[in-house]
């Protein structure tokens, strides 16, 4: 590769690089919608405790809820016009990990039940199961070992 | 006011993964990855729960609070079932939210059309 290629590989670069949107409207806009999806949370929250809820279970509710809101605007292709607005608002939020395992689910069924839905319903999902499984398993162990040695208080 | 704190503070977070996706392009996939692994160490650390505590669904609904719950799972299950616990205690508590996804994701993945490329 000469270095004219390499000159105009690094501009295309630099102009990827380069936002073209204002960064202080995106974070804006993110912490509107974000915002708002947590106040609805919230609101969802009250209601389930109270009708004498435990706090776990609410807040189970409250999940299943909002991820199967998300799921039934993915189905309608509007969540996509909305996570293009809202950004990280809606990415951060439970709604982005319900939306990563419906969208390609829908976008893959031609391919099959098994290697369209079945594989593709875990491409972003799968790996945000496997490390939070894995990190918090490895979290347990130091605690673990910290109540076996003694360090931290009893049970 | 909790309705307010909430809002003001899931915006928050939301808005600084903004920032930091805005930075260094990393991909959806990645940060989502992130959150839930920061979670679960911010949790296991003492921090996260009382930090729900006091700001409800701002601190529980993202993916953040999902990393929380998974550390809840395994505490909790260490707690009252020791080593077999702490294999079991992550999924146990996230299930709900875990098997949810899957279903409501598999039939919207029957009923639901993939978009035409315009």
């Amino acid at each position: 590769m000469n270095t004219e290629q390499q000159k105009k590989i690094y501009q295309q670069y630099i102009k990827e690089v380069t936002p073209s949107h204002n960064i202080w409207m995106n974070m804006l806009k993110a912490f509107f919608v974000g915002g708002l999806i947590c106040l609805i949370g919230q609101i969802l929250m009250h209601w389930f405790l109270s009708m004498n809820m435990s706090k776990e279970e609410a807040g189970s509710w409250v999940s299943v809820c909002l991820i199967g809101a998300s799921i039934l605007l993915t189905s309608f292709h509007l969540f996509g016009s909305i996570a293009k607005f809202g950004g990280a608002g809606v990415l951060v939020p439970i709604t982005g990990f319900a939306n990563s395992v419906a969208a390609p689910a829908i976008e893959y069924k031609k391919e099959g039940q098994v290697f369209g839905i079945g594989v593709n319903i875990f491409t972003i999902s799968g790996p945000v199961i496997l490390y939070g499984i894995f990190s918090s398993w490895v979290l347990g162990i130091l605690y673990y070992v910290l109540q076996m040695t003694g360090i931290m208080g009893g049970m | 006011m909790e309705y307010v704190i909430a809002f003001l503070v899931g915006g928050a977070i939301c808005a600084v993964v903004q920032l930091l996706m805005d930075k260094t392009k990393l991909m959806p996939g990645r940060i989502m990855v992130l959150l839930v692994v920061t979670g679960a160490v911010l949790g296991s650390i003492g921090i996260y729960e009382p930090f729900t505590e006091w700001a409800g669904a701002g601190a529980s609904v993202p993916l953040l609070g999902f990393g929380n719950v998974l550390w809840k799972g395994v505490k909790k299950g260490v707690e009252t079932e020791g080593l077999l616990g702490l294999i079991k205690g992550g999924l146990s508590a996230s299930s709900a939210g875990i098997s949810a996804a899957l279903i409501f994701g598999y039939l919207a993945s029957i009923f639901s059309k993939p978009k035409m490329k315009k």
